[in-house]
């Protein structure tokens, strides 16, 4: 997809991207429509996974329509093929959107948008909205950046979710193609950039364990939620480490480098958006 | 009929995390006790699940191709690939390693 931004871009003369207000407003939109044509064709792969896990078309493209963010979707269907029951597979999905409400409480100060446009481009708040409007350093560009990413994000996942879910058929046993890697491959890639604080990392590592360990002995879903504790308990343990510390000042061995008094608190409130995905 | 229930639910519930994200006033969620929360619960989710949907099959932990292919994925990531270079690669590698018949 690259290939056919750049030809847009050799038609401009070769100046600074911030000279005037219409070359930054191009630079907005390329950007935009980077993110949203790559991530949008990762869709396919959804689609695909979809049908692989038994859920009908019209579930398919209804989940690429009305949920719209890829990773609840993901774990949406891989829950129901593991045999959730419908509420548990929604939970974990719906915990993992949690996360969009962030994005959206800092959009919200950036786009100062309208009232009655809220509805709307409440469903566009994602992931790589966030990333590309949150780059932006005028109103205007995150304007432009938001709207240009979630209107491309959203005509061709639903598209790329259609011809996944239709081409999946034709393609046979999915695991031939190794397409059932694609699901954990998307988890995996949102979730790399979160990883740059120890608290993140600590709670990523309880989390693998709590999946995999409670996995055989639980029902479906379940051992998912009882990982999302992992945030909370990593986070009540190093409070109760640093208020420890803030009492016999000095005795801070066991916990090394990571966690100077004081930094700890810190580092964990840095929040990351992903932007290296572009 | 319980997937449109799952599927009705999730479109709700991710609705409107969106739309309260963008309609609270500014102080709620920026309490840091919250924020850290809202931050580490997705690393959770996300971990559990990556962890889970490379080593399982349904029910039971198992060791298959997608293994590689999460390890080719985590190599391209530290390349700092784009998204669609990363999932291709485990698409790739998984189907790969399964073609030449040495995983499942």
């Amino acid at each position: 997809m690259t290939p056919v931004l750049e030809q847009k871009d050799d038609s401009q003369p070769p100046t600074s991207p911030h000279s005037t207000p219409g070359a930054d407003d191009r630079a907005v939109v390329r950007d935009a429509l980077g993110v949203g044509v790559a991530v949008g064709l990762s869709g396919f792969a959804f689609g695909v996974t979809a049908a692989g896990a038994g859920v009908s078309l019209p579930q398919t493209c209804a989940l690429s329509l009305f949920v719209f963010t890829g990773a609840s979707q993901f774990a949406l269907v891989g829950a129901l093929a593991a045999g959730a029951s419908p509420l548990t597979a929604a939970a974990g999905a719906f915990f993992l959107g949690v996360r969009n409400a962030f994005y959206g409480l800092r959009l919200a100060t950036l786009l100062r948008l309208p009232r009655a446009i809220r509805p709307l481009a409440a469903h566009m708040v994602i992931d790589e909205t966030a990333a590309v409007t949150l780059a932006q350093r005028t109103r205007r560009g995150a304007r432009i950046g938001f709207t240009v990413t979630g209107v491309t994000l959203f005509v061709l996942w639903n598209l790329t979710t259609l011809l996944g879910a239709l081409g999946a058929g034709a393609l046979g046993d999915t695991k031939t193609w190794g397409l059932d890697a694609a699901g954990p491959a998307v988890f995996l890639a949102l979730l790399a950039p979160m990883l740059r604080t120890s608290a993140a990392r600590a709670t990523a590592a309880l989390a693998v364990a709590l999946g995999l360990g409670l996995l055989p002995v639980l029902p479906g879903g379940v051992p998912v939620l009882l990982a999302a504790l992992a945030a909370p308990a990593v986070l009540l343990l190093r409070g109760r480490r640093e208020r420890e510390r803030g009492d016999e000042a000095g005795t801070g061995t066991k916990t090394g480098t990571e966690t100077a008094p004081g930094t700890g608190t810190e580092t964990a409130t840095v929040t990351e958006k992903g932007e290296e995905r572009r | 009929m319980s997937v449109w229930i799952a599927i009705g639910a999730t479109a709700l519930g991710c609705y409107a995390a969106k739309l309260l994200g963008l309609s609270v006033p500014e102080g709620m969620l920026e309490r840091p006790v919250v924020k850290r929360l809202v931050t580490l619960l997705p690393v959770a989710l996300l971990a559990a699940l990556t962890a889970q949907q490379t080593f399982s099959d349904g029910g039971a932990l198992l060791l298959d191709a997608k293994a590689a292919g999460l390890g080719a994925a985590a190599v391209m990531l530290l390349l700092r690939a784009p998204f669609l270079v990363v999932i291709a690669a485990a698409v790739l590698v998984t189907a790969a390693v399964r073609a030449l018949g040495w995983s499942a």
